[in-house]
């Protein structure tokens, strides 16, 4: 933009045409940007929309040819729910990501509350050593992990997951919420505090209100983590706790090839996600860096 | 570390600073103390038995004959699993699938993500969209995107993309039996390219754009300013994004596991998906368990880096 403007006003007594004929280098240059662009970004998307249109033809249109021309049918939507019981798997996951989500929130918000406004001069050690939790390789700990859950009867139930991802999302919801705490004017704590606010309504009145946003796209990237999380959901699940990562599995066995069904259930699985992916994708960046881009 | 170093007064502003020290003049200084000893108390102490308790009984069970296919047999049985381990031609197949994975996954994302960060960058109609477009694959199931890709897109004979060779007049590729490994490193590498892509296009937000607009005054073209500055500005911002995707690909799973289950051979076996087969596959725990120190040990190696890196950050 300002090149063409400068170079415009170093030509200054140039004719009309040739301002034209940068104006409309310039329209060139997006135009092409543009083309490369969104030929690229529909390049990347095309899997996720080649799911959702087979999601909507019979199965013998979705191993024919690739077409766009069929009419579109909802029978598969039916049948997944009808043959597979999807509801129950999707329920699953629900009661899995939001639980484990909610409970990690509740522990993280007193711990990073106090990081953020009492610190201490282990602070920053405690949270570099939560930061390092995450880094244990899940399949380091899997021999001891499915024994434990064996021999206390948690495998194979929501509560068993939910324990998991708690423990999982701890780390990354401590570290985000602790970047948004401190984001936070201090001078509005202070005037709360010399209103007589105790530490709890400080909290409940002030803090959390203020910082809701941020909490919500903490709690949301918390979600997202579990709902996608493909480990332990097979390791540790199998019929009566499977979310819908570990159902999606069961259509790899051979006789389970049914692209349309297999198209219409994922479509359903991932569509609440992509959309909270959508919404919170630039706040997600600081829980997905520890901070370390902004 | 150098968590010493760090006084609060030091990240704080001092006006906060010094109403909260009259504060603890009044309350006294150990009930500060322990306010944040209790606060933080539930998060440290859960954090720390989910890492120590399973991490000690890896270790333990590594030292141990326990196969659960032979309860009779327990015992002692020192290095005995490791030595197993390191001869197992397995483990270096796999050690080197792992580095084939990681590497080649590593090396599209990052070139791919740097390059789509500057193209996004650029102004141009319906941008945003795009960009939503670009970045979806990284919200998807593993287990969505694998089957997806195994089935629609590289089937040899309905797939899309065999579709599109022979439109081209080119044969089928049938992929996952004749480039297994190459199969599970583009599916892979479609899930992580986003992810690249959203770390640096956020770090392209904070680029100078007046310094930008100096380079181009002076006559820098768009190769040497993206060599000169973008690319030392997004310097830290790669390193992040490589180190945090290393950590996650180290013990890529889900993909392998409903795709080739490993296979032909053991083509696609990674470490992670070598340890399961011999945890939950063989019932190997002693085995399965020198595996997965072997794991740990690796993952520490990257994890040591980016911690030291986000302890810098911490303190600017």
């Amino acid at each position: 933009m300002t090149t063409a403007k400068n170079q415009t006003v170093a030509r200054a007594p140039a004719a009309p045409a040739t301002r034209s004929a940068l104006a409309s280098a310039l329209l060139n240059r997006r135009l092409w940007l543009g083309v490369l662009g969104w030929t690229l970004a529909l390049v990347i998307f095309f899997p996720i929309f080649w799911m959702i249109v087979t999601g909507f033809k019979t199965e013998a249109e979705a191993i024919a040819d690739p077409s766009l021309i069929f009419s579109p049918t909802l029978e598969n939507y039916a049948e997944v729910q009808s043959r597979a019981g999807y509801a129950k798997f999707a329920l699953n996951s629900v009661v899995v990501a939001f639980g484990s989500t909610l409970l990690a929130l509740l522990i993280a918000i007193p711990a990073a509350y106090s990081m953020a406004f009492l610190p201490t001069k282990r602070t920053k050690g405690t949270l570099l050593w939560m930061l390092s939790t995450k880094m244990l390789p899940p399949v380091g700990v899997l021999v001891p992990i499915y024994l434990l859950f064996r021999d206390t009867g948690l495998l194979d139930t929501r509560t068993g997951l939910v324990i998991v991802y708690t423990l999982m999302n701890l780390p990354i919801v401590v570290w985000m919420l602790y970047t948004f705490f401190k984001d936070m004017p201090k001078d509005i704590l202070e005037a709360g505090r010399m209103d007589g606010a105790g530490t709890l309504q400080e909290v409940i009145y002030l803090l959390l209100p203020l910082t809701l946003p941020g909490i919500a796209s903490t709690g949301l990237l918390a979600v997202i983590l579990s709902w996608n999380e493909a480990f332990w959901s097979l390791n540790l699940t199998s019929s009566q706790a499977a979310p819908l990562t570990a159902y999606i599995a069961s259509f790899s066995s051979p006789e389970g090839l049914f692209w349309a069904k297999l198209s219409a259930a994922s479509t359903m699985a991932i569509a609440p996600i992509l959309i909270f992916g959508w919404l919170t994708q630039k706040q997600m960046v600081r829980g997905l860096t520890f901070g370390a881009v902004k | 570390m150098s968590a010493g170093r760090v006084t609060p007064a030091g990240s704080f502003p001092a006006t906060f600073m010094v109403t909260d020290m009259n504060k603890t003049r009044t309350s006294g200084r150990t009930i500060g103390g322990l306010r944040t000893l209790s606060l933080q108390a539930p998060a440290v102490t859960l954090l720390f038995l989910w890492m120590i308790v399973p991490l000690a009984m890896t270790v333990w069970f590594s030292l141990q004959r326990y196969n659960l296919l032979m309860p009779g047999m327990t015992g002692f049985a020192g290095l005995e699993n490791y030595e197993y381990l390191f001869t197992d031609p397995a483990l270096w197949s796999a050690m080197g699938t792992t580095l084939l994975m990681v590497g080649w996954v590593l090396v599209i994302t990052v070139v791919g993500g740097t390059l789509l960060a500057v193209l996004f960058q650029q102004d141009f109609m319906g941008r945003g969209i795009a960009r939503v477009l670009a970045i979806s694959p990284f919200f998807v199931m593993p287990t969505v995107s694998a089957l997806v890709w195994k089935n629609m897109m590289m089937h040899p004979a309905n797939g899309v993309l065999s579709w599109v060779a022979e439109s081209l007049g080119l044969p089928a590729v049938d992929w996952f039996s004749s480039l297994p490994l190459t199969s599970v490193i583009i599916i892979v590498a479609w899930q992580w390219l986003p992810f690249a892509l959203l770390i640096l296009l956020t770090a392209m937000q904070s680029l100078d754009e007046d310094q930008v607009e100096a380079a181009r005054m002076d006559g820098a073209g768009p190769i040497a300013i993206f060599f000169f500055i973008t690319l030392p500005h997004l310097k830290r911002a790669i390193s992040v994004v490589i180190m945090i995707e290393m950590i996650f690909l180290l013990t890529i799973f889900a993909e392998i596991f409903v795709t080739t289950s490993g296979g032909p051979g053991l083509a696609t076996t990674n470490l992670a998906y070598l340890i399961y087969i011999r945890a939950l596959l063989d019932f190997d725990v002693g085995m399965a368990s020198a595996g997965g120190v072997v794991a740990i040990i690796l993952a520490n190696i990257v994890a040591i880096f980016l911690v030291r890196m986000v302890a810098k950050n911490l303190e600017s």
